[in-house]
């Protein structure tokens, strides 16, 4: 490979986010939708912890192409919706249906591949592994090689390592990380890391993209960059669910907003409505000044 | 990519940089010289390194089934994370199976033995795993302890499989006898061609164990074959994947039991395959070869050289087997002494002797950083 | 299966003795698992030294068979002393030595699994072979009794004739069997008290349950652990004891199978949980006192892990749940 580095640039401490990569999904065979019908809805869902409860009662609906808000103050049950939509608890009544079809008691594994993926709040990378291989790992999820293909490097290995590595490394390239492939995941910077998780879910192909609060611990100007980064991966042919912290952040990047308190829904529509709606008001009064700013 | 602009600033190379910098017919060359060295080794006799007190030949058969071994269980411990202390039990399985086929219950030749050990040394994994691999990592440990006592205990208990005495007679592999291979005698301190010292090729005898060494090696080369291949996969990302985080694993798409469950079956299956050579070696087995102290020393050989890295656990086995046997001299001393290196190994060594290759990578990667942030001194 | 029922009233003695001993020692697995989320695997060693302790002191006594009631007192008293001092000071060496330089370069779980591995040998290894130790020394004449034959069985001088107390079915409870089980629960709830009631044990289930917040909160981590290692080692003196007393013999790697058994005991109860260690303990004694009678005694150990794998894999939590603080996922 030719040395671009011998005359390199001033070092940034982030990458250049390459947003004209064409990282469109692969069309992989499953049932296609038209924009704006609906790709998955939570229907009348309850959670129960014991004495707890979680959500209750909550229903709404994500449609192709657009991006969804998801707000609530701390505790009102917008990652356990996360939760339940990825298959990690299952509802104690009410059914999330995707693309028709609903989930059930579907493994955590197989709802990724029928194509919903997601991020975590608290960076959940494979940390000793390279940002690469981190992104491989997801790209695999449609994959089939087993040891015997591997074992004998059958046209099947060759072909989906290819292709797998082609992908990740235009997913990497997308998010700014692209030189930072090798690197072990640990070893990433924070932001660099945010952005490692979105690259990985990305890779599983989903339909929809859940985002867990991704922009936790950046600063304002970090912040905008992100949006606009999500904004252009809808733009791609994504459909993403946003979980946020950040009121006026939301109310910029999003379609409709779903606000959450105390495990139910408490409104729902266009961001100027939710804006001047009294209940999301009351919701966020005594909430601190900079959540809910 | 940027990390060789590093390398060139930094005056010293290290060996793997080196080596990895030559032109590849040069690499080939080396690398046969290697392997013939280490073909040659039983014959070469160099002093200090050949063990006096035993048949070195023998020594060298041992340490060859620490490595197997120790590949197996870097499946399953390094690459996959599952703490098994039971893996003696696959050992014994595939020992056994090819006693009791060959010689205590039906007479088939060693050859056809062997790979039916193999397959019933995965099946005992699969059959261990399915119910156990569900449970929380930490009782993996004590539940995979237990059927390694218990795969003991039934050997000793039962009259079908020889019971305490074990099993006697069992076949050597097939031999071709085809020419004398000489060895070196040191005794007047310069090397001479002892011709009177020779070793048949290939020949399965008693007494002289290299061709067992011999064998080990071939089957050593064909399994870290099969790991490299296996390894850089979809097979080897989802073990490591699912070792780093299982949930964030299976909720990026990795099946992780379905996962756990082949590396399992794929270590005890290498198990099983060690432990038919060793039933081939020695021709005798009895429970007492399989106590549960081998599965600590195996673990230990694993864990000393650095787990998830091969080169690391193939050193790990050499220190765990060879160093005891050199120095026999201390023989009453050997546990303690090796009790002691594991405490100061484990304290001085978190990551083993070798830590897997990450760790040096993310090392040159600093410093490619800290070349970065102090600026490029020469351009 | 007859000779279950023949049988069932001394089987269950015997049972519950030993169960009470796997209680015992599965208190010092379950302390350090609560606190450290490890397997101290050098804890039998820590047993194997409070049984030396004990057999060494009452040679030293000079006790033996004939003994008044008054002396026979003394000798277990002082039994008592030697072997939770021992146990109690190897088992913070322990921690001293093989999981503190450790825990401060924040190394690898399986790394300190290593590191007890390794203390396990030496400590097992060094008994097995006191006797060239003491030569070093020019020792070897003066403890001829205490070293010689340092690889085998070393008998407790007879101190306490068992005595039939009452009749069971058929079976004469000796005054070693009450004293051996009614000790171990009395010594249970002693501990239990102390872990629930003072200032220490609170530290300790602080700890156990969250390990930043008892930070937070003041509590010093490096001393709670030591006195968890002190306290575990402390029961395994005492666990020595009691097996001194109903069987009689020790030797320098009586710690594995038993170490193992009482590990296996408190997994079986819920690892983490003092009441489930009592319990746990009891079980797999009874289990395997039962289940020989039926198969056979050679398939004893046998059935002690098969019914570990079985509980397992119902109950993956243990009898009674993990609870020192609570299990975190």
């Amino acid at each position: 490979m030719p040395e671009p580095t011998m005359n390199m640039p001033e070092p940034e401490a982030e990458g250049i986010i390459h947003t004209e990569v064409d990282i469109t999904p692969l069309d992989l065979g499953g049932p296609t939708i038209a924009d704006g019908e609906k790709l998955l809805e939570v229907d009348d869902v309850t959670l129960r912890f014991g004495g707890v409860v979680a959500l209750d009662g909550v229903s709404f609906d994500i449609r192709k192409g657009e991006i969804l808000g998801l707000i609530g103050p701390n505790g009102a049950g917008k990652t356990t919706c996360f939760n339940v939509m990825t298959g990690v608890y299952q509802p104690t009544s009410g059914g999330v249906r995707f693309l028709g079809t609903a989930l059930g008691r579907r493994k955590k594994f197989a709802i990724t591949k029928l194509g919903i993926a997601r991020t975590f709040q608290n960076i959940r990378l494979f940390a000793n592994m390279t940002a690469l291989e981190n992104v491989m790992v997801g790209v695999d999820a449609h994959h089939t090689t087993g040891v015997i293909s591997a074992m004998f490097r059958l046209p099947k290995h060759r072909s989906e390592e290819d292709t797998g590595y082609r992908r990740a490394h235009e997913l990497l390239r997308f998010m700014g990380l692209d030189r930072r492939a090798d690197e072990l995941a640990r070893n990433l910077p924070y932001g660099d890391q945010r952005r490692l998780e979105i690259a990985r879910a990305l890779a599983t192909n989903p339909s929809l993209l859940c985002l867990d609060e991704p922009a936790a611990g950046f600063n304002p100007a970090e912040k905008i960059r992100l949006m606009q980064l999500i904004r252009s991966i809808r733009d791609q042919g994504y459909t993403v669910l946003l979980i946020e912290h950040d009121m006026k952040l939301v109310m910029g990047v999003t379609d409709r907003i779903v606000v959450l308190e105390f495990g139910r829904k408490i409104a729902e529509g266009a961001p100027a409505e939710i804006r001047d709606n009294p209940a999301v008001i009351a919701a966020y009064l005594g909430v601190d000044e900079e959540d809910a700013s | 990519m940027s990390t060789s602009t590093a390398q060139t600033r930094k005056p010293r190379l290290d060996f793997k940089d080196r080596v990895a910098g030559l032109p590849k017919p040069v690499k080939i060359v080396l690398w046969a010289l290697f392997a013939v060295f280490l073909f040659a080794l039983p014959l070469l006799n160099i002093p200090f390194i050949t063990t006096e007190d035993s048949d070195f030949g023998g020594v060298l058969f041992t340490v060859a089934t620490y490595v197997l071994v120790a590949l197996g269980l870097n499946i399953v411990v390094g690459y996959a994370g599952l703490l098994d202390l039971g893996y003696v039990g696959f050992y014994a399985i595939g020992a056994y199976v090819v006693g009791v086929l060959s010689s205590a219950h039906a007479s088939l030749p060693w050859l056809v033995a062997v790979p039916i050990a193999i397959v019933v040394a995965m099946i005992s994994g699969v059959i261990l795993g399915a119910p156990t691999l569900r449970v929380r990592g930490d009782y993996l440990a004590i539940v995979t302890l237990g059927f390694g006592e218990i795969v003991r205990l039934t050997l000793v208990n039962s009259q079908w499989l020889g019971g305490a005495r074990g099993i006697t007679d069992i076949p050597r592999p097939p031999g071709i006898e085809l020419f004398e291979v000489p060895s070196l005698d040191w005794s007047n301190g310069t090397p001479v061609v002892d011709l009177d010292n020779t070793t048949t090729f290939l020949k399965f005898g008693i007494g002289d164990f290299v061709p067992y060494y011999w064998l080990a090696l071939v089957i050593i080369v064909l399994v870290l074959v099969f790991d490299i291949l296996v390894k850089n996969s979809r097979v080897g990302r989802a073990w490591e994947a699912t070792r780093e985080d299982e949930d964030a694993a299976e909720l990026m798409g990795v099946p992780t039991f379905r996962f756990k469950l082949l590396a399992f079956s794929l270590g005890a299956a290498i198990g099983g395959l060690s432990g038919a050579l060793f039933a081939g070696k020695a021709g005798f087995i009895s429970p007492d070869s399989f106590q549960l102290l081998l599965s600590i020393l195996f673990i230990a050989a694993v864990v000393v050289g650095g787990a998830g890295n091969r080169v690391g656990v193939i050193l790990g086995a050499i220190v765990v087997s060879y160093f005891p046997e050199r120095f026999r001299e201390f023989a009453d001393f050997r546990v303690l002494v090796f009790g002691l290196a594991l405490m100061v190994l484990a304290i001085f060594r978190p990551q083993g002797i070798l830590p897997p290759g990450r760790t040096r990578r993310v090392k040159r990667a600093d410093e490619r950083e800290q070349v970065l942030e102090e600026g490029l001194p020469d351009a | 299966m007859q000779f279950l029922i023949d049988n069932f009233a001394a089987l269950t003695i015997t049972g519950l003795a030993i169960g009470a001993v796997y209680a015992l020692i599965a208190l010092g697995y379950t302390f350090v698992y609560g606190v450290l989320r490890l397997i101290n695997f050098a804890h039998s060693e820590v047993f194997m030294y409070g049984s030396f302790a004990a057999v060494w002191v009452v040679m030293i006594l000079g006790g033996n068979v004939s003994g008044s009631t008054g002396q026979v007192i003394f000798w277990v008293a002082m039994m008592f002393v030697a072997a939770m001092l021992m146990s109690g000071f190897v088992a913070v060496v322990i921690e001293r030595v093989a999981y503190r330089p450790l825990r401060k370069r924040n190394a690898p779980p399986l790394i300190a699994l290593i590191s007890a591995i390794g203390a396990s040998f030496v400590l097992s290894e060094a008994m097995g072979l006191r006797e060239k130790i003491a030569r070093w020394f020019g020792l070897d004449d003066t403890l001829r009794d205490y070293v010689s034959n340092s690889r085998n069985n070393v008998p407790l001088p007879t101190i306490i004739k068992p005595q039939g107390v009452f009749n069971l079915f058929g079976y004469e409870v000796t005054n070693v069997d009450i004293f051996v089980i009614v000790g171990a629960i009395a010594m249970m709830i002693v501990l239990d008290q102390f872990v629930s009631r003072s200032r220490l044990g609170r530290g300790i289930r602080a700890v156990a349950m969250d390990p930043e917040a008892a930070a937070l909160m003041g509590v010093n981590r490096d001393r709670v652990i030591r006195v968890t290692f002190l306290v575990g080692g402390v029961m395994a003196g005492a666990a020595a004891v009691f097996y001194l007393l109903k069987i009689g013999i020790t030797r320098y790697d009586v710690g594995f199978i038993l170490g193992v058994k009482a590990f296996t005991a408190a997994v079986l109860g819920g690892i983490g949980n003092l009441r489930g260690a009592l319990l746990g303990g009891f079980v797999l004694g009874l289990a395997e006192n039962y289940g020989s009678a039926i198969v056979g005694t050679q398939w004893k150990d046998v059935v002690s892990f098969l019914l570990l794998i079985v509980i397992l894999l119902f109950r993956p939590t243990g009898l009674l749940g993990e609870s020192l603080g609570k299990a975190r996922a």
